[in-house]
């Protein structure tokens, strides 16, 4: 059994901590227990369930930490594993950037289990699949999906007072549908923390509506259009964007939050980021928040420390950047770990409405193989996929073929015309986005 | 050091947040030295998880015992970041049942715990069969009894102490730092997977694989913003020596870089790479517009990756990718045509497990198949695909090309990519030779930034190092330079290449591919390339 409770774990970890007799000692045990099963052609190719449980000892002397780690769990094994920690920190090199491990801390209610998603078996999964086949058959289309259920424990314990439990649960599905042909593609995922809300015949049906309207698409030309981005289209340039908000590489003059002095201004007074500036429109809100009704992470960092409600653009405007303890410590603020989750604020406006409002624009279903251009100007290349369409006077006209954008999302988040309701995606809340001047700069034949 | 079981490294690196899949945990240096299990018990335990399976049902039943055991070195400028040791051991037993696959693993190798995983991966198949339209078919393979292999290393890195590791890696950051750089991480990636493969077929195969990779990611900042610079050496299927930098491996390129070969001289690259980063941070723009590129071996080697390994796996082209990396432009109906020109008619790309230092490099595949090269594109047309056991009867086929792999006991093994190289010149000329005769091109050095559709058409690539080559000459450093083509448009604007003293192997550390994804590690190998009139876009941009 890989799936600790609490109090088993927490009886386990006290024991390993009256091993040690180094400075600091942490450990971290963490369990998992999980099922997939993929299909293509309309028949299941894979399944399998895998499960690991592990302990890892951190013992630090001064600013010399050793690390060492095992899966046996009897008293010999856990002391083995303390002194073997142990003797490592005697010989690794010393860390001028080590901090010391935190103490007692409190965190906020966990909202990341469910007990449905735990007890998925491998009849659930080849019917989840199967209802997702079924319709494809039926309508002479082709499926192939992923779905996937993971249950997991995390707990950490410190000899400075710091215990941290935490147990959670997702689920992951997606699936494209093709024509037989070749000439159509449909789309759609879905994620959750309960599988109860997990519907694979719905989702299926967007991406079967999707592949059959994608047939015969046209070519248009290159160039600067207004698109209506689905969540799934923008979650992977917002996400490379928050991945690059450290302060550290602003600070340090190699991000683009790094601060660039006006003529004449003297750098060593000069700021070294941009926090406090508004680079976007107002209507940006973007934070992390563990306890996210729909999308909530562990209430921890792996360090232990508590994650809480962190506001990264409020009103367009720069407020918080993340840090490490170290630099925190040495450019004098608060310390302000990474968060588990994306949450950006949305609008009034459904899907359907911003269609409806669009003279002339573009669908886009998802970006895929994003890549960085430029890290100065967060340039981003990647092409459109499984889904493309033409809006002309409020309605989708035609499927179109695929471009290849190179569009950088502080330019997406400052040419915003409307926002939908947030949904779940890959553990974040996305909304729909309406965007003017998006830079589309080639046509890809790929469908 | 850090326990937690993935390493991130900042965006120093030019390719953005990079999270290191790890899977494993962490154990001390000298655990990483411990001997593997015994054979004859490995075996013991294997004919377990066959025997159990045959007797819950199935028609067929592989077991993977592994021991995979990774290093990662880093460190930042003069600090040491991290020094991770992991460990992973398991079995993994795939199974047919009802003409279905299953899969299950486990960490626990006791008798009990792998005869119950055994069933379980029975009952995985059985449970999908209701489902099942077509039954697996697998291409015949005749056992091969108890063999055993190991890559052809002459220093194994896991014997080389942490502290020369550690120097090395700071001396490559004093040299990059001494000589323009600001900020530099340099990491040492060590891969070594002992994996124990057993089939009902009766083949009972033992194989030692090592592989290794030591990139850095430098960094220099001035009033004109800041501007990156990677290493130029290659991930190999070698040991430490590759780090030797011998001089009979080095190519120079007169007014631009040093090429390796078969070593890297990895300080001289870095003291190159601070000199180079003050004089990108000076250069001037590229004009956009067409040009004959020049592609030097570590750049193209990734446009192989994406451009040719890629669209031709075949079960991207039957479909079994579709909901992931995608399908294929490189349909059945081209490859039957026998017409099909993938590139002009000097191209020719091969696909390749035996060679020596490549990351691809083993006897037998993840099932038990051996290993062998063979023709992808002849003379310019598309002639095979690279396919596993289950897929090749899809292709009137009936010898497996051995191109299964899993990254871990712990996941299922299915069909990844094999090297897949591109022939050099009959003619041994040398890569200025190839220069000397563009009037207005580009010459690119090391990967940069990738991109590529779902089906390998549309492709924009960047790169690490830009000359601009006038009348047969390198004059100037340039920038902001990426190129977009198409897949068949490109290989067949192919007009010239260097010869057999030019050909190197570069590769890919961390392929990903599968769902649930999967890495894998793949070369490819080819010499300095020319291609005419390609596309030239301008990659700067005010925001």
């Amino acid at each position: 059994m890989t799936i600790l409770s609490e109090q088993k774990a927490k009886a386990l970890l006290s024991k390993v901590i009256a091993f040690s007799k180094a400075d600091e000692c942490e450990c971290n045990l963490d369990g998992t227990l999980g099922g997939n099963i993929r299909y293509a052609r309309n028949t299941v190719s894979t399944a399998g369930e895998e499960s690991d449980l592990v302990l890892a000892v951190q013992s630090t002397f001064g600013k010399r930490t050793g690390v060492a780690t095992i899966n046996e769990f009897d008293d010999a094994s856990l002391q083995k594993v303390v002194r073997r920690s142990e003797e490592l920190a005697k010989l690794a090199p010393e860390n001028d950037e080590h901090m010391p491990v935190f103490g007692k801390q409190k965190y906020v209610e966990s909202k990341t289990y469910f007990k449905s998603t735990a007890d998925v078996t491998p009849e659930f999964r080849a019917q989840a699949a199967e209802d997702s086949i079924v319709p494809s058959k039926k309508n002479k289309l082709v499926a192939s999906g992923f779905l996937e259920e993971t249950v997991g424990f995390s707990a950490i314990m410190n000899n400075k007072g710091l215990f941290a439990y935490n147990q959670a649960t997702d689920v992951d599905f997606s699936v494209t549908i093709r024509t037989e042909d070749g000439k159509g593609s449909g789309w759609a995922t879905r994620n959750y923390s309960d599988v109860k809300l997990l519907d694979t015949a719905e989702a299926s049906k967007i991406a079967i509506t999707k592949s059959k309207n994608s047939v015969d698409a046209k070519a248009m030309e290159p160039g600067k259009y207004t698109v209506i981005l689905e969540p799934a289209a923008s979650v992977g340039l917002l996400g490379n964007m928050v991945n690059n908000f450290g302060q550290r590489s602003a600070d340090e003059g190699r991000s683009f939050l790094s601060y660039k002095p006006k003529e004449g201004e003297d750098p060593e007074k000069a700021p070294k980021n941009r926090l406090g500036e508004k680079m976007f429109d107002e209507r940006v809100n973007i934070y992390t928040d563990p306890q996210h009704p729909i999308a909530p992470t562990a209430p921890f960092e792996g360090n232990g420390y508590p994650r809480k409600h962190t506001d990264w653009i409020k009103n367009g405007k720069v407020v918080n950047m993340p840090n490490s303890p170290y630099w925190a410590k040495k450019t004098g603020v608060d310390y302000i770990p990474g968060g588990g989750n994306i949450i950006m604020d949305g609008g009034n406006e459904s899907l359907e409405d911003m269609i409806k409002n669009t003279r002339r624009g573009i669908l886009v279903t998802r970006l895929w193989y994003i890549r960085s251009l430029d890290p100065q100007t967060l340039l981003y290349t990647g092409l459109t996929r499984d889904g493309t369409f033409y809006i002309e006077n409020g309605k989708i006209k035609y499927p179109i073929k695929n471009f290849r954008f190179n569009e950088s999302p502080i330019v997406m988040l400052n040419n915003i015309e409307a926002l939908g309701e947030p949904q779940r995606i890959n553990g974040n809340m996305i909304p729909p986005m309406k965007v003017r001047d998006f830079t589309f700069s080639s046509l890809s034949d790929a469908v | 050091m850090d326990r937690r079981n993935f390493i991130k490294l900042g965006t120093a690196a030019g390719v953005g947040a990079m999270v290191l899949p790890v899977s494993g945990i962490a154990i001390s240096a000298e655990q990483m030295l411990d001997k593997p299990m015994d054979v004859a018990f490995k075996k013991k335990l294997a004919d377990i998880a066959l025997n159990t399976a045959k007797a819950a049902g199935a028609s067929y039943a592989d077991a993977r015992i592994g021991r995979y055991l990774n290093q990662f070195v880093t460190t930042r400028e003069t600090n040491v970041d991290n020094i991770v040791n992991t460990e992973s051991a398991g079995i993994g037993i795939r199974v047919i049942a009802n003409g279905t696959w299953g899969f299950a693993s486990t960490s626990i190798m006791t008798p009990d715990s792998i005869a119950e995983t055994a069933k379980k991966a029975v009952a995985v198949a059985k449970a999908n069969s209701k489902f099942q339209t077509s039954p697996v078919k697998l291409a015949p393979v005749k056992g091969v009894g108890d063999v055993s292999w190991q890559t052809p290393i002459t220093k194994n890195a896991m014997e080389v102490p942490i502290k020369e590791k550690v120097d090395l890696l700071l001396s490559v950051n004093d040299a990059a730092m001494s000589n323009g750089a600001n900020f530099i991480t340099s990491v040492l990636f060590l891969v070594n997977e002992q994996k124990y493969f057993a089939s009902t077929d009766g083949s009972y195969i033992d194989q030692d694989v090592h592989r290794l990779w030591a990139p850095f990611f430098a960094t220099a900042v001035g009033p004109e913003g800041f501007k990156q610079r990677t290493g130029l050496g290659n991930p190999v299927g070698m040991g430490f020596e590759y780090l030797d930098g011998k001089e009979e491996d080095k190519i120079k390129i007169t007014g631009a870089n040093v090429g390796y070969n078969k070593s890297y001289d990895i300080i001289e690259d870095a003291a190159a790479a601070g000199k180079q980063l003050k004089a990108k941070l000076k250069a001037k723009s590229v004009e956009p517009g067409k040009y004959d590129l020049v592609l030097d071996p570590a750049h193209l080697m990734l446009t192989i990756h994406e451009s040719v390994g890629h669209p031709l796996e075949l079960d991207r082209v039957l479909g079994y990718e579709a909901n992931f990396a995608g399908t294929s432009f490189a349909t059945l109906d081209k490859w039957k045509s026998g017409k099909f020109q993938y590139g002009s008619d000097i191209v020719n790309l091969f696909a390749d497990k035996t060679q020596v230092g490549s990351l691809g490099h083993v006897e037998y595949d993840d099932e038990g198949v051996k290993t062998k090269q063979w023709d992808l594109v002849k003379d310019g047309i598309l002639v095979n695909y690279q396919a596993t056991r289950d897929q090749v009867h899809m292709i009137d086929q009936n010898e497996s090309h051995g191109c299964c792999y899993s990254q871990s006991w712990r996941d299922v093994q299915f069909q990844r990519m094999p090297n897949v190289s591109l022939k050099p010149n009959e003619k041994d000329i040398s890569a200025e030779d190839v220069i000397k005769d563009v009037e207005k091109g580009i010459y690119i050095a090391g990967r940069g930034s990738f991109s590529i559709d779902q089906q390998r058409y549309n492709f924009q690539f960047g790169g690490q190092l830009f000359y601009e080559i006038k009348d047969g000459k390198i004059v100037d450093q340039i920038e902001d330079v990426a190129y977009q083509s198409n897949t068949q448009e490109f290989w067949n604007s192919c007009v010239q290449m260097a010869g057999k003293s030019d050909y190197r192997l570069g590769g890919s550390f961390f392929d990903g591919k599968g769902q649930p994804s999967q890495v894998s590690a793949v070369s490819h190998g080819c010499p300095t390339t020319r291609f005419n009139n390609i596309n030239v876009i301008n990659t700067a941009r005010n925001v």
